[in-house]
Formats: C-alpha cells, sequence, structure tokens
C-alpha cells in the first residue's frame, strides 16, 4: 500500500525538479534577452574631439581638449578612429615655459601631450565648414582618411567640443561662428545617411546649454558645462605657465574618467553628477529626451571606450598541402641577395643651386583692381576740380 | 501769369507723381522677382516622384531551376508530361517597406543520353565530375536531377544530395501525386542552396527594426565595392622566438583562388605585415593544471584595441580592412589557449569580430626548444592557420551555414573553399542590402533636401541621382528575369551613384543666417530706397482719396 503512494511522490518530487529546471531556464533565457536588449547595439566607437580657440590665453580650451583624447585612447578608441582638431598649438607656441608640454594640472603634474598625440585638423584648418564636412561626410576626394568620419551605422560617436561660445552660437578661431541650428542640421544629415547609432554630444563653453537647444534628431545625448545666461569658469591658473590651464567641468569630469577602465559597468547617471554646482559655479545641464534608451543603462564605456563584441571561431574549412613549396622558397631567397644594392642618401641641400642664385625675371602683370580703382578716383577727382577742358593738355 | 506759374506745378506735380509711380512700378514688377531669383539657391530639377515610387518598389527574385528527370525517377504517365513549367511564388514575410517575393521558376525536363549515363555511376562524386563539364552555369541558376527512388547513387538513408557547383540530385517518387511530392521538396533543396528569409533578413538587417538582437545578423561586412585584406604576424619576443612565415606562398595557393571566387562581390587587396614587440594588452591567467596559460572569453574584446593602434591598416586605403593576427605568445606565456565561456580551451585557438577581423593564437612546439639555445627558429604551419583564417573570412562575410533540409546530404566545399551556390546566396543578399541601401540614400537625399532650404543641387549631382534612380529600376528587372550577375552589377552602380550624389562635396548646406542677420544685411540696402518711394505713394493715395471725396462733394 506504501508503494504506489511513495511513487505518487516520487512523481509529483521529480514533476516539480523539472518545472523548477524548466522555470530557471527559461529565466536565464528571458534574463539574457533582457540584458542584450538594454545593451547598445553599436560595433565600434568613434570620437570627434574639438578645441575652437586659438592665442596663448585660450590655453586651457586644448588643455581641455587634450585631456579628453587621452581619456579616450586610455579606454580603448584607436587613433584611427579619433579625429582631433586643435585650433592652436600650444605645446610649441614661443610663449611656453616649457616647450612640447601642455599640463592639465597645476604643479605640472599631469603632461597630456605625450608622445603619440595625433592631431588631424591643426590650427587654421579648424573651421566651421571642416567641421560640418567631417561630421557630415562631405569631403573632397583627396583627403586623407585619418582626417575622416568613417562612422557607420553602427557606431557610436562621442562629440566634445570646447572654446567661447554664446547663447546659440560657438565661435571658432576667434572670425567665425557655428550656430545651434547648423549643428542640429548636421546631426540631422548624419542621422539620414546613418552615420551614428548612437552620438554624445559633450560641450564646455559659456551658456553651453544652448547648443544643444535646436537637436531633433533621434538617439543623442547630450551634456553641456553650464546653462543659458550663465558663464563656464576655468579651474586654476598656474603661476608657472600663467594662464589656466583647465575649464572645471572638464576638469572633474577627467577625475570621473580616471577611474572608469574598459571593463566598468559606470553609467551615465553617474557622469550626469559629476561637477555639481558647489563645485562648478555654473549648472551642468544634460538632454536624453532624443535617445532610446534610458541613461541608467547607458554604459560610460559605451561611448568613452571601444568594447569589442567577439565570437570564438568554432569552424575551419579544411584545405589540401601542397608539396612544391620549398623548392620556390629557396629559389627566392637566393633572387634576393642578388639584387640589394648599397644604398645612398639623395642629396639634402643643394648648395650651389641657392648661392649662385640669379634673380628671376618676373612677369608683367596688368595693375590690379585696387590700383585702376585709386587711379580712376584720382582722374575724376582732377577734371572735377579742373573741368574737362584740361584734358587736351593732358592728352 | 499766376495761372501760367500754376499750371506749370500743376504738370511739375502730375509729373512728379507719375515718375513716383513709375519707380515704384518698376521696383516691384522688376526689383523683386530680380531679387527673389537671384537670391534662390540653385537646385537642379531631380526625380522626385520616381524616388518616392522606389519605396514602393516590389521586388521579385527569380530563381531558375531546371528540374531533370532520369527514366525511372518518377511514373510513366507522368513522364509524359514532360517538359512543362512550374512557377512557385512566395512572398518574404519581412518588416520592410519594399516587398520582396521569391519566385522558382522550375523548368521540368527528360534527361538528356550523357546525363542518364552519369547518374547511373556509382557514386555522387563521378556522377558529378561526367555532368559538370558541358554546362556552364549562369550565377543564381540551379540545376536539380530527380534519380529513381531505389538509385544506389546516394547512400540508402539519404533523400537529396547537394553538391558544390550548382546541382543537387534528389529522389523519384513512383506514385501518383509525384510530381507535387517531388516539387516540394525541390523547393526545399532550391531554398536552402539559394534564398530563404534569414539570408533576407541578415542583408536587410540594418533596415528593419530592431526586435531581434541575435548576433548573426551583426556579422556580416556590409556591402562595398572593395575591401582590404591584411595578414598580420605579431612577435612580442623576438629574443626568444625567430618566426617565420611564408605568406607570400600561403596568399597565393590558398587566399588568392578564394578571393577570385569571391571576385564578382568586389576587388580585393591582400597586403602582409610583420609586428614585432607588440603585445596583447590582456594578461593571461597561469592554470595549474594544464601548466598553460589561458585566456579569458570575457577578456577578449580588450585584446583588439591596443593591436589596432599599431597595425597601420587605416592609412592604406579607403576600403573596409579586414585584419587577420596570427599571434606567437612570448616564451614567458606559453603555451596560450583561449577559453571559451565554458572555460574549455577552444579547438581553433581563435576569435573573431564582427566587421574587424580575427585573431589567431600559434603556439610554439614545445619540442622545439630542446635543441639550440634562444632564439629559436619557428616556422609557421601556414595549412593550419589559412584554414582558420579562410573560415573566419567567410562568417565575416556572412557566408554561413544554410539550413538544410532533413535525410540531405551536403557535400564539402571546393578546394577553392567556396561553394557556387554560397557565392549566389552572398550575391542574392548583396543585391537586395545595395538595393536598399541605395533606395534609403535617395530618399533620405529627398527628404534633406525638403528640410533644410539652403543646400545647393548641381547639375551634375543630380545627373548622379538620375542615373541611381536607372540602375535601381533595372536591378529590379534583372532580379525578377533571374539574372543575378548583371543585377548585382547594377546594384552596386546604383550604390555608387547615390552615394557620390549625397556626399557630393558641394551639398554643404550655406550657413545659416539667422532671421535678425537677414533683416540687419536687407535694410541698408533697400530702406533708403523704399522709404522715398513708398511715402509719396502713400502720398498719392491719400491725395486721389482727397480729391475724389471734394469730387463727391461737388456732385
Amino acid at each position: 500500500m506504501a508503494a504506489p503512494h511513495t511513487t505518487e511522490r516520487a512523481k509529483t518530487t521529480l514533476a516539480g525538479l523539472l518545472l523548477l529546471s524548466v522555470g530557471s531556464l527559461a529565466a536565464s533565457h528571458i534574463e539574457d534577452q533582457a540584458e542584450q536588449f538594454f545593451r547598445s547595439g553599436h560595433t565600434n566607437n568613434w570620437a570627434v574631439l574639438v578645441c575652437t580657440s586659438r592665442f596663448w590665453f585660450n590655453y586651457r580650451h586644448v588643455a581641455n581638449t587634450l585631456s579628453v583624447y587621452r581619456s579616450v585612447k586610455r579606454l580603448g578608441i584607436p587613433d584611427s578612429h579619433i579625429v582631433l582638431m586643435l585650433a592652436d598649438d600650444m605645446a610649441c607656441n614661443p610663449r611656453n615655459p616649457k616647450p612640447a608640454t601642455v599640463f592639465s594640472h597645476k604643479n605640472m603634474e599631469l603632461n597630456v601631450y605625450g608622445d603619440d598625440v595625433e592631431v588631424d585638423y591643426r590650427s587654421y584648418e579648424v573651421t566651421v565648414e571642416n567641421f560640418l564636412r567631417v561630421l557630415t561626410g562631405r569631403i573632397p576626394p583627396s583627403t586623407p582618411r585619418s582626417k575622416r568620419l568613417l562612422s557607420d551605422d553602427r557606431s557610436n560617436i562621442l562629440i566634445y567640443m570646447t572654446g567661447h561660445g554664446g547663447n546659440g552660437f560657438l565661435k571658432f578661431q576667434d572670425s567665425e561662428e557655428i550656430t545651434n541650428i547648423e549643428l542640429a542640421d548636421a546631426f540631422e544629415q548624419m542621422w539620414q545617411k546613418r552615420r551614428y547609432n548612437e552620438l554624445l554630444f559633450i560641450i564646455d563653453t559659456c551658456q553651453g546649454a544652448s547648443m544643444y537647444e535646436r537637436f531633433y534628431s533621434p538617439n543623442i545625448m547630450a551634456l553641456a558645462s553650464s546653462q543659458v545666461g550663465e558663464d563656464s569658469l576655468s579651474h586654476q591658473p598656474d603661476p608657472a605657465i600663467g594662464v589656466h590651464l583647465m575649464d572645471r567641468y572638464t576638469f572633474y569630469v577627467l577625475e570621473f574618467l580616471e577611474e572608469i577602465n574598459p571593463a566598468s559597468q559606470t553609467n551615465m547617471n553617474d557622469l550626469f553628477q559629476v561637477c555639481p554646482k558647489s563645485l562648478c559655479v555654473s549648472t551642468p545641464g544634460h538632454r536624453t529626451d532624443l535617445f532610446q534608451r534610458d541613461p541608467r543603462n547607458v554604459l560610460i564605456t559605451d561611448f568613452f571606450g571601444s568594447v569589442r563584441k567577439v565570437e570564438i571561431t568554432t569552424e575551419t574549412i579544411s584545405l589540401q598541402v601542397d608539396s612544391e613549396t620549398t623548392v620556390n622558397r629557396y629559389k627566392e631567397d637566393q633572387v634576393d641577395e642578388e639584387l640589394t644594392e648599397p644604398l645612398k642618401y639623395a642629396e639634402q641641400l643643394p648648395v650651389a643651386q641657392i648661392i649662385h642664385q640669379k634673380p628671376k625675371l618676373k612677369d608683367w602683370h596688368p595693375p590690379g583692381g585696387f590700383i585702376l580703382g585709386l587711379w580712376a578716383l584720382i582722374i575724376m577727382v582732377f577734371f572735377k576740380t579742373y573741368g574737362v577742358k584740361h584734358m587736351k593738355f593732358i592728352f | 501769369m499766376a495761372a501760367a506759374g500754376a499750371a506749370a506745378t500743376d504738370l511739375e506735380v502730375m509729373r512728379g507723381k507719375r515718375a513716383a509711380l513709375y519707380f515704384a512700378a518698376v521696383a516691384i514688377v522688376l526689383g523683386l522677382p530680380l531679387w527673389w531669383k537671384t537670391t534662390e539657391t540653385y537646385r537642379a530639377p531631380l526625380p522626385y516622384a520616381q524616388i518616392s515610387g522606389l519605396n514602393a518598389l516590389q521586388l521579385r527574385l527569380m530563381v531558375p531551376v531546371t528540374v531533370v528527370f532520369t527514366r525511372e525517377s518518377v511514373p510513366l504517365d507522368d513522364q509524359e508530361k514532360l517538359p512543362f513549367t512550374v512557377v512557385h511564388e512566395r512572398e518574404i514575410p519581412l518588416k520592410y517597406k519594399m516587398k520582396i517575393k521569391c519566385r522558382f521558376q522550375k523548368a521540368y525536363r527528360r534527361a538528356l543520353d550523357h546525363e542518364e549515363e552519369a547518374l547511373s555511376l556509382s557514386s555522387v562524386q563521378e556522377a558529378e565530375a561526367m555532368l559538370a563539364e558541358p554546362q556552364q552555369q549562369l550565377e543564381g541558376s540551379l540545376t536539380v536531377y530527380i534519380i529513381s527512388e531505389h538509385s544506389s547513387l546516394l547512400p540508402k538513408d539519404m533523400m537529396s544530395y547537394i553538391g558544390p557547383t550548382r546541382t543537387a540530385v534528389i529522389r523519384g517518387l513512383m506514385h501518383r501525386e509525384a510530381f507535387n511530392i517531388i516539387g516540394r521538396r525541390i523547393i526545399q533543396v532550391a531554398q536552402a542552396m539559394s534564398l530563404t528569409e534569414d539570408v533576407l533578413a541578415a542583408a536587410l538587417a540594418d533596415h528593419l527594426p530592431e526586435d531581434k538582437w541575435s548576433s548573426d545578423k551583426r556579422r556580416p561586412l556590409k556591402s562595398s565595392l572593395g575591401y582590404e585584406i591584411t595578414f598580420s604576424l605579431l612577435n612580442p619576443d623576438p629574443k626568444s622566438h625567430d618566426v617565420t612565415w611564408d605568406i607570400e606562398g600561403a596568399v597565393q595557393r590558398y587566399v588568392q583562388p578564394f578571393l577570385k571566387a569571391l571576385s564578382v562581390a568586389g576587388n580585393f587587396s591582400v597586403d602582409s605585415q610583420i609586428l614585432y614587440y607588440a603585445a596583447l594588452g590582456v594578461n593571461p591567467r597561469f592554470d595549474p593544471a594544464s601548466s598553460s596559460y589561458h585566456l579569458a572569453a570575457h577578456s577578449l574584446p580588450h585584446v583588439i584595441n591596443p593591436v589596432e593602434a599599431r597595425l597601420g591598416s587605416s592609412a592604406t586605403s579607403l576600403y573596409p580592412v579586414l585584419n587577420f593576427l596570427l599571434y606567437v605568445p612570448e616564451l614567458a606565456h606559453s603555451p596560450l589557449y583561449i577559453q571559451d565561456k565554458d572555460g574549455a580551451p577552444a579547438a581553433t585557438n581563435a576569435f573573431h569580430s564582427p566587421r574587424w577581423g580575427g585573431i589567431m593564437v600559434y603556439n610554439v612546439d614545445p619540442k622545439a626548444y630542446n635543441a639550440s639555445g634562444l632564439p629559436v627558429r619557428v616556422e609557421v604551419d601556414m595549412v593550419r592557420v589559412m584554414e582558420v583564417f579562410l573560415a573566419q573570412l567567410r562568417l565575416l562575410f556572412g557566408i554561413g551555414q544554410p539550413h538544410v533540409p532533413p535525410k540531405c546530404l551536403l557535400s564539402g566545399p571546393k578546394s577553392v573553399g567556396l561553394m557556387s551556390w554560397e557565392l549566389d546566396r552572398l550575391l542574392w543578399a548583396r543585391s537586395v542590402e545595395n538595393l536598399a541601401t541605395a533606395t534609403t540614400t535617395l530618399t533620405s537625399l529627398a527628404q534633406l533636401l525638403d528640410k533644410i532650404s539652403n543646400i545647393v543641387i548641381k547639375d551634375d549631382v543630380a545627373s548622379e541621382v538620375y542615373r541611381a534612380v536607372a540602375a535601381v529600376q533595372k536591378a529590379a528587372e534583372e532580379l525578377a528575369t533571374g539574372h543575378l550577375a548583371s543585377a548585382f552589377l547594377a546594384s552596386q552602380e546604383a550604390v555608387t551613384s547615390s552615394e557620390r550624389a549625397f556626399f557630393d562635396p558641394s551639398l554643404l548646406h550655406l550657413l545659416y543666417f539667422p532671421d535678425d542677420q537677414k533683416f540687419a544685411i536687407y535694410i541698408p540696402l533697400f530702406l533708403p530706397m523704399a522709404v522715398p518711394i513708398l511715402l509719396s505713394l502713400v502720398r498719392i493715395f491719400l491725395e486721389t482719396r482727397k480729391s475724389w471725396t471734394k469730387s463727391e462733394k461737388t456732385d
């Protein structure tokens, strides 16, 4: 009598175990799917870092950009995927007391201009037109690959801009400006051609929040160092170098990034908390309404680092072995040895041409517009004052 | 005298009024349209209607299948109905704006004498060898041979066989409904060899809404005109290992035939390099059980970035680059194995990253260390390496394992490493992808021109757009008639033209002028001219109204 009872119990426990295992399997499958859903769908990362100011007293903007460049490289984005635009050269500026260095900390603790800085757009090449061309991809065909943003629809792009700005514009090179509408249109063109998967836009200028007000393309997250009507302040001057070294917002962002390593799981909400008003004096702002994912699920390394998706290769194909190889190789080695010649340098300085140079005859050009206009003015004034009857004395 | 003076001033006043009226007329009739015409952005006419028509294009992908029946494959009365053609059309259920229909056009016929002879040989390979010679098959077409139910050509339990060229063999059936049943089997085999829903879904992965995140869809490279393949040998420890590899010979023997078979899909260029003192960015962990070093699966993503900076692959060409790295670990970290997620060492000791390339770790044979002192001369076994690299290359291109129907024997690939119908599948997927990309680009261009009003369209850009539209339509036609090769070329031309039109440097939107700046420019030019005209017009109008009321009063 007890036997069927125990088999009943055994059956129920077996069924229970089975259900439990199936349930846990299903749960882990759902968890897997959920994890995948929150992960970004990007396969590569790009960064466009722009410093728009020129002149020695804007040292801090170059230091800002180079610090972000350094962090981004440390977290894994290679130089081939970084477009660095610096509007002036601070490291080799004649006013730099420590040449070939750009410091970002007081007492010269951290030199962000290391040995492997690759500047893609330098000095006068940093213009609004070039910047827009880089973003939209409408680059003349002769541009080298390092100056292009070759992103595709699976790229996450980080765009960092710093300089002097105002309500709705950012000043480039002290002579032109880019407005927030142009920037929004450029991002829309990028979106239409699917040149990005997700975009993070960080701006450290005065009234920076005005620059992201007009964005209307999806998948853009924006951070700014100050609201409209506020100024972004610089952090600390260095008495030895004589200028301010960094801006406050970027300084604290950098402190935050120094703690991130390629495997960390810190998310964007922490980046939004960086530099509260007590430290920064201005109020940093951010905009996430165009972004599809929740910032809580966006990892910092989704934009600042470059984590690749990898798969283990499990298949191979079978090839037939060829046995005639060795004979060919020996022949090639012998041929190579015969062909080497002693190398010599080409003439570096054609001294003879320089010393005995004859002055070149310049071609005669007809006088240009200014000269013609000037003479026309002089002649007109003369005839107005003295009357036309004097003409016959001239000709 | 006074009357004459009054009449003279009257005349003057009339003349003044007329002059003011003529000024105003010229300014408004001539000046305003002239100003409008000269300040508008030049837009060459574009075929907007045709571009929006492309979105509703119906793609019909036709696969011509020739079905050859041998003598005993089907009952006699069915055999007498031959030859005829059956069409099987199916819509692919994808959430894409273009409707895609897949059409298998089966032409049934009787076997010719030499075919009967070939199919009565003892093994499939011999039969194929005999059948392959006289025919030159078009890309995209398939030939299916139906043999008798009890033929010994195929092994006993196998119903069908898919060969490396575009041929397949299926067992026939002596049954009343023979044609229907065989027809269904043919469709199954033909779908495995040409088009299935997942092939098209993978091709269109970028254009479909993201509701499934399978890794298969993100693996293939995007369609491009050409590719650059770089083989690099990384030797971090030249003091201990003197590594040489016969890369030129290996490329010539194994890689070039594969690339030649794929040459329809794009231009390929191959280079190679050797990098010394290039280390992986990750420290491997020592496993005392097997006394070897292991790289865990979760640390593999961090391996690629420190190495990529040194590869120099970006300096060379504008085509997408595929990097294949062979890493010979240092003496201190030998032997090095890659662990998969379960902790077991991977059989191939290699991993790959979608749209980037692959890395293989080559462990030096421990026996080589006994002989002489350091550095040890290492001769890389190129066959083993190339087997892995070519398999990775296939995966990166999206040439994966097809879904074969049950009880089907799949032959291994030819020595080249690529079966002809795998190339066809790639071309189908690429053609559809190219057409989708070209259509999206043209539509985006039209939408952009709508949204941003100050983009200039020059004539050559307009001609590129016309060319792209014509190429898309031609590609769709060629796909509908089953000419895969010309359809692929037309689709590539469509993509090139549309990209050239979209990314033309002249399309940079003219710098934006806010409205208050526009006023600031025009007011100093137009206001001094406009104020006298307007004031005189107002005065003329007031005076004429006064004279009307006066004349009414007098009446």
